[in-house]
């Protein structure tokens, strides 16, 4: 009975796909379009360019550092922000010493850690941005603050004028901000984990590491793959240009350490008024997130456990 | 588990759903400005009648639709000027429309693109609409007829005759049309504290030796020479670049606005460049400067942390509440100090140049309205009250009689009656802004001010940009 299943799925779905084709197929086949152009986005007329603006892509240093950093975000973030989540996570949930009754459990206090790591997720992007914008501040923020209060005046970073520390810096409000969504997102999933396989492992002997590794990790793979693949687009999309933006110098800068493709989009188009050669650089950008999509579903594929 | 149909049909779904995903925000960010098309702009007002009271022939009865930027001097001095526009034009009562906004570009991008922008717009700060694309699109009107209309003040001068010098040419690009008009009038320099200055029984240094002896002194107490806006480092060109002037001749500053090849190796530039990364270098600097904002830095500057900061005379105003707090502060503005004797140009050189370019579209409905609101704002009633409310000079000539101006502005009118023919306009800011603003500013002289780049690394990086921007066909040029 396997003739006919794809008309019916498509039965289902027209009109989704056609919500679909008219909001966001057609805005890429236009985008695509209008990477070909020299359209400036402050008039409407254009002429067709051809490839000009590719070849000019790859000339250009700036959009090659906002690549590098964009894929350094795509790489990094989603692993750090991830393993501290499951990590809290696991403590909150499973990590506990044993009591009497409970099999498994979180660390003492865990219902506190839990409203404190969802805190910064009830606050807008700009705002944690700007909070740490001001921690940050080499004058009288928080971070130098607290180095010359324990004595160590002499180490006083600039932090975000530094490139060597700038898109550290806004990794690190990145990861603050979104940790929580993920403590809370794995929580759920670990306590659909059924309690027996956690007693079995306990009659084994498991300690904690062998029971995150053997056991948690395993079954709450479908729930990180996800987590994964969320990151990824935050790392690539909007959240990233917005801490970007409001938190570095110049922004993007100093000299270009912060520079990220949505952002380089914005500049050219709304600065420049290029935004025909704004458009090549996003469609540059549909690339490396459909490489992203690709490898993560490549990687990610794996047997799953039905329980 | 194998190959289920169970499976598949998840799979495919799980799928189309996770494409869906990564789909929709990312290409979110280009539709959202895809091309309008060239529809609208078609519902022009008409023309009212000509009269001595009515030079521009403005619809007495039509609306107005004006954009004002929300910066460092706020919006009521337009929406001040509007109510003179009413009284002037009884039946546009209720019809004008006033927006502010600071994200001039993004506000305002898809109404001219659209063909329906606005009739009167400040296009300034940070994010300003790029004015070689909108000349080079012919999205401007022409205001040759302003100009040559009566001042609303005098019937007998054209409104051409009462501006500062300079700001007719400043609003031409490349030909006889003014297509832009600057209605504050910016005085850029060195900013500090008198009674700062007195407290070190120090004056303001007129020569570079004398400003490193005071650091020097300044140190000692605790007290940084300079601070500047690290996140914005485009801010020390207001006083790095008429020293380079001051010291090459304004010469070195023409061929460096016409994109000449070679023209930063000029040794003046070098000079320049040296002496301000010696501040750097014998630790004159306050600490942090690299990583504040405008805001940061101008607060522990008033609080006296530094001496001396480049600004421009919106300062005064941006940063009215922290000199308040201050006391005593006595805001002045001293011209760049000179290098030696051999300097080119004498002490008082000065950067001064038309600030808050208005222009009013092609497109616009009521090109007439903008004009006349202009012709209204640039009358010594609305330029006064200009002047009183964030005490800056407008491009009106004079104006300010009868005004108790604050110290800040009093100094600056000082300074620019001292310069007198040395006032220097540097167009780079305004003819190549990604070029000024994020390669030679936080790409070149943020890094030598941070003390990662030498003088000489940072001169030949700006060279190669200043190079790559002549190339880049994608970019209008412009001569001076």
């Amino acid at each position: 009975m396997q003739h006919g299943k794809y008309r019916f799925i498509a039965g289902f779905l027209v009109l989704p796909l056609a919500i679909y084709a008219v909001f966001v197929i057609s805005p890429f086949v236009q985008a695509i379009y209008y990477s070909f152009t020299d359209w400036t986005g402050l008039s409407p007329d254009f002429e067709m360019v051809g490839i000009d603006n590719y070849t000019r892509l790859f000339q250009d240093g700036v959009f090659w550092a906002a690549v590098g950093n964009s894929v350094t975000l795509l790489v990094l973030l989603p692993v750090v922000t991830i393993s501290l989540a499951l990590f809290f996570a696991f403590m909150l949930n499973v990590g506990g010493r044993r009591t009497k009754k409970a099999v498994i459990g979180g660390v003492r206090g865990s219902g506190a850690y839990k409203i404190l790591y969802f805190f910064p997720q009830v606050l807008s992007v700009p705002i944690v941005a700007l909070l740490f914008q001001f921690a940050y501040n080499p004058e009288s923020g928080a971070l130098n603050s607290f180095f010359s209060a324990v004595g160590l005046d002499g180490v006083r970073p600039n932090w975000l004028g530094d490139p060597q520390l700038a898109l550290w810096c806004v990794m690190a409000a990145m990861v603050w901000a979104n940790v929580g969504f993920y403590v809370v997102l794995f929580s759920a999933g670990m306590s659909s984990i059924p309690k027996d396989f956690y007693e079995a492992a306990l009659l084994d002997g498991a300690g904690r590491a062998n029971t995150f590794f053997r056991i948690t990790l395993p079954l709450l793979w479908d729930t990180v793959q996800t987590g994964w693949i969320y990151m990824g687009i935050l790392a690539l999309d909007v959240s990233a240009f917005a801490f970007v933006q409001i938190m570095s110098v110049g922004p993007g800068g100093p000299d270009y350490s912060t520079e990220v493709l949505p952002l380089y989009v914005y500049q050219k188009t709304f600065r420049d008024g290029q935004a025909g050669y704004a458009t090549a650089i996003g469609v540059s950008l549909l690339i490396v997130t459909l490489i992203f999509a690709a490898v993560v579903m490549r990687l990610g594929r794996r047997e799953r456990l039905e329980f | 588990m194998g190959s289920t149909s169970e499976t598949s049909r998840r799979d495919l779904i799980k799928r189309s759903v996770a494409l869906g995903v990564f789909a929709v925000p990312t290409m979110g960010v280009l539709a959202s400005c895809a091309s309008g098309g060239d529809s609208g702009g078609g519902d022009k007002v008409e023309k009212g009648t000509k009269s001595a009271k009515n030079p521009l022939a403005v619809n007495d009865s039509a609306p107005l639709d004006v954009v004002i930027f929300d910066g460092g001097f706020g919006e009521k001095y337009a929406k001040d000027a509007e109510a003179l526009y009413v009284a002037a034009y009884p039946k546009t009562k209720g019809k004008i429309k006033h927006a502010s906004t600071q994200k001039i570009q993004s506000t305002l991008q898809p109404r001219f693109n659209g063909g329906n922008p606005p009739d009167l717009v400040d296009n300034s700060g940070a994010e300003q609409m790029d004015f070689s694309t909108l000349v080079g699109k012919d999205q401007l009107t022409d205001l040759t007829p302003l100009l040559d209309a009566p001042s609303i003040d005098d019937p007998k001068k054209k409104v051409r005759d009462t501006l500062r010098p300079g700001v007719v040419e400043m609003g031409q690009f490349g030909g006889s049309e003014i297509l832009t008009l600057y209605y504050a009038y910016t005085v850029y320099g060195v900013w500090y504290s008198r009674t700062n200055l007195k407290k070190l029984d120090a004056e303001y240094p007129e020569t570079w030796d004398d400003m490193l002896a005071l650091c020097a002194k300044a140190k000692k107490k605790g007290v940084a020479g300079w601070t500047y806006p690290g996140k914005y480092p485009y801010y020390v060109p207001f006083s790095l670049y008429p020293f380079i002037a001051k010291i090459g001749g304004s010469e070195v500053l023409r061929r460096i606005d016409n994109l000449e090849p070679g023209a930063w190796k000029d040794p003046a530039v070098r000079a320049a460049f040296e002496a301000y990364y010696e501040l750097y270098k014998k630790g004159y600097i306050l600490q942090g400067s690299p990583g504040l904002d405008h805001l940061q830095s101008q607060k522990a500057w008033a609080e006296g942390k530094a001496l001396f900061i480049p600004n421009g005379s919106w300062v005064e105003n941006e940063s009215g509440k922290q000199i308040d707090k201050a006391g005593d502060f006595d805001l002045a503005v001293g011209a760049p100090s000179g290098l030696d004797s051999s300097d080119k140009m004498p002490f008082g050189t000065l950067w001064a140049s038309g600030g808050e370019p208005f222009i009013v579209p092609k497109q616009a409905n009521n090109p007439e309205g903008g004009m006349e609101l202009l012709r209204i704002m640039l009358g010594e009633k609305a330029s006064k009250n200009f002047t009183k409310q964030v005490s800056s000079l407008t491009s009106l000539n004079g104006g300010t009689e009868g005004l108790t101006l604050p110290p800040g502005l009093s100094s600056a009118q000082a300074a620019l009656e001292k310069a007198g023919k040395n006032v220097l306009n540097p167009r780079l800011q305004d003819w190549y802004v990604a070029l000024q603003k994020e390669k030679i500013g936080v790409g070149c002289i943020g890094e030598m001010m941070a003390g990662r780049m030498t003088p000489a690394e940072a001169i030949n990086k700006i060279q190669k940009y200043a190079d790559e921007t002549r190339k880049d066909a994608s970019i209008k040029k412009y001569k001076r």
